[in-house]
């Protein structure tokens, strides 16, 4: 199954903020995250993901620093902030309502008859 | 894992061909080089061998032109190459980059504060007294101080420094040491000239004593092209900000015009000369060259002008109106044509075939030359008639040497149209011609007062 460009997209800034709201953490790791938590459904590739860490940290949502470990190449780890718990906590609220109406349209669409044009029904 | 020279050695390229990219900074390329590793080791784990693992992980990446366009979506203002002091780098530089701001404000602080000293001997700024003395002296207070930041960023040696320490002695020798009156002609002609031969001075420090390299020389031709850009830049900014200054000191009835004419201006100006330097220096690799483009845009419009000139100047038969200014306009309109030639050559890549842009550059400089040469006929008879005097001495014998540069540049110019001769003839005959208009300068200076009896 592959998932489309635009839900992709859509999906990628709660996902972040999501995995960073358990901790910090860098690239690879986040990237390493979203392929386990979607069973390898997302793919997501670095061009989407380090512009996405840029851009949230431009608005605020998250703050970058650098690490280094002693001998050691260093590594840039990327933190949530208080905007970026609000941020996330407005987001989970449009997704679930959008999930909610979802839900809504399959159950009914499971119950109701197939849709079918009004002069094959009158048959 | 062990260190693997291989694949360190590929890695590295890999980062060489990311630096590459404007839309990726040191950082980003640092941060996606992490990302590259983390792949490679853990494909590694999983069996493969490094340089497997190294082309899986490179692959996985994508292509680097995908890459970059996503990063240049969400950091478009690099595309637009901004000035970053170094004292705003995120990336470890070296301690003499860091001082390098503070070197310059020392400097041009102290070019502002050199402007004020004569006051502090009685010699007041802006009073009519006192004003021969600040028109002569002038260039010694800011050049100085702008050859002092190139001789610390350059490193130059002792020799070197000792020379052009000598050099601003005699000048400032020369502009004071002779009896002139404050309304002699000669006078003038040091007032002109000093900044001239000081300049190119300065421009000793520039290429950091290597004054024999024709690249060298050129890149101080270069220089001083965007050096004039900024100044102009600059001097447009500090005439906005004396505006403002005077207009809102004016609003609460406080009349600071007095502090302006004596502080805000004569100061600003001095550091400026040295702000504007630097600003050069900071912004070499950073920001097109503004010169040449420049020259690309007046080069037709000045040839165009000139033929129509010519043209006219048969057409109707009108002799030319022999004035006393004529011959320093012309004057001018070679250093104009001269300016057009020198930066159309600094930025030319000196391998390439000659095109469109190359004859219109010729046809400039040739009529150019034709326009002048029936300016020097007409002045001629003139000169005979009235005797030399220092202005008219001056102004052809500035005349003839720009005339003999363009002439010339002409011919060096037709040979290479024609295939005869490279490029880089013409280029060093440009940069080894410096060293005439110093002479012409020096001899200005040092030569014409006694010779014109401090006329």
């Amino acid at each position: 199954m592959r998932i489309t460009k635009d839900l992709v997209a859509a999906s990628a800034t709660p996902l972040v903020l999501g995995i960073l709201s358990e901790g910090e953490s860098y690239g690879y790791a986040i990237l390493k995250q979203v392929d386990d938590l979607s069973g390898g459904q997302l793919e997501w590739t670095e061009g989407l993901l380090y512009p996405l860490l840029h851009r949230l940290e431009r608005l605020g949502h998250v703050e970058s620093f650098w690490v280094t470990p002693p001998g050691g190449r260093r590594r840039k780890y990327y933190r949530i902030t208080e905007q970026g718990r609000a941020e996330l906590a407005e987001q989970r609220r449009q997704w679930a309502t959008v999930v909610d109406a979802l839900r809504g349209v399959w159950s009914a669409a499971q119950t109701s008859t197939p849709i079918m044009p009004a002069w094959e029904a009158g048959r | 894992m062990t260190i693997d020279s291989d694949l360190e050695g590929q890695i590295a390229e890999w980062r060489a061909y990311m630096d590459r990219r404007r839309e990726l900074h040191r950082t980003d390329a640092e941060e996606l080089e992490d990302h590259l590793r983390s792949r490679i080791t853990e494909l590694a784990q999983g069996g493969l061998r490094t340089d497997e693992a190294f082309l899986i992980a490179v692959k996985r990446m994508g292509s680097l032109d995908e890459l970059s366009r996503e990063f240049a979506r969400e950091h478009s203002d690099r595309l637009w190459k901004q000035l970053v002091l170094p004292s705003e780098s995120d990336a470890p530089t070296a301690a003499r980059t860091r001082r390098e701001l503070p070197v310059m404000v020392l400097c041009a602080a102290l070019a502002a504060l050199a402007i004020k000293a004569p006051a502090l001997f009685g010699l007041g700024l802006g009073e009519d007294d006192d004003a021969a003395f600040y028109a002569r002296n002038l260039s010694l207070f800011a050049l100085p101080a702008l050859a002092a930041y190139f001789a610390w960023q350059r490193r130059v040696g002792l020799p070197v420094v000792a020379v052009l320490g000598a050099l601003f002695v005699l000048g400032a020798v020369a502009a004071n040491a002779y009896p002139l009156d404050d309304d002699a002609h000669t006078l003038v002609l040091t007032a002109i000239h000093l900044p001239l031969a000081l300049w190119l001075v300065v421009g000793v420090a520039y290429v950091g004593g290597d004054w024999r390299s024709d690249r060298r020389r050129m890149d101080f031709i270069r220089f001083t092209g965007e050096w004039l850009i900024y100044i102009a830049l600059l001097a447009l900014g500090g005439g906005v900000l004396t505006l403002f200054t005077v207009g809102t000191f004016e609003a609460i009835g406080i009349d600071a015009e007095g502090f302006v004419s004596q502080w805000l201006l004569p100061c600003g100006a001095m550091a400026a000369i040295v702000v504007a330097a630097w600003l050069v220096e900071a912004k070499q690799s950073v920001i097109e060259n503004m010169a040449p483009v420049l020259t690309r845009v007046f080069t037709p419009l000045f040839a165009a002008t000139l033929l129509a000139f010519l043209v006219a100047f048969i057409a109707t038969n009108n002799g030319i109106d022999v004035e006393r200014d004529v011959l320093i306009l012309f004057d001018l309109l070679l250093v104009v044509v001269l300016g057009l030639l020198l930066y159309a050559i600094s930025a030319r890549d000196l391998t390439a075939r000659p095109g469109l842009f190359d004859r219109l550059q010729l046809v400039l400089v040739v009529s150019a030359l034709v326009i002048d040469v029936l300016v020097l006929l007409a002045i001629t008879g003139r000169i005979t008639e009235f005797g030399f005097s220092p202005n008219k001495t001056a102004a052809l014998g500035e005349n003839l040497i720009l005339l003999a540069n363009l002439g010339w540049s002409a011919w060096l110019f037709l040979g290479f149209l024609r295939g005869r001769m490279t490029f880089a003839h013409l280029e060093r005959w440009q940069t080894r011609y410096l060293a005439v208009y110093a002479v012409w300068a020096w001899t200005v200076v040092l030569a014409f007062p006694p010779v014109f009896d401090f006329a």
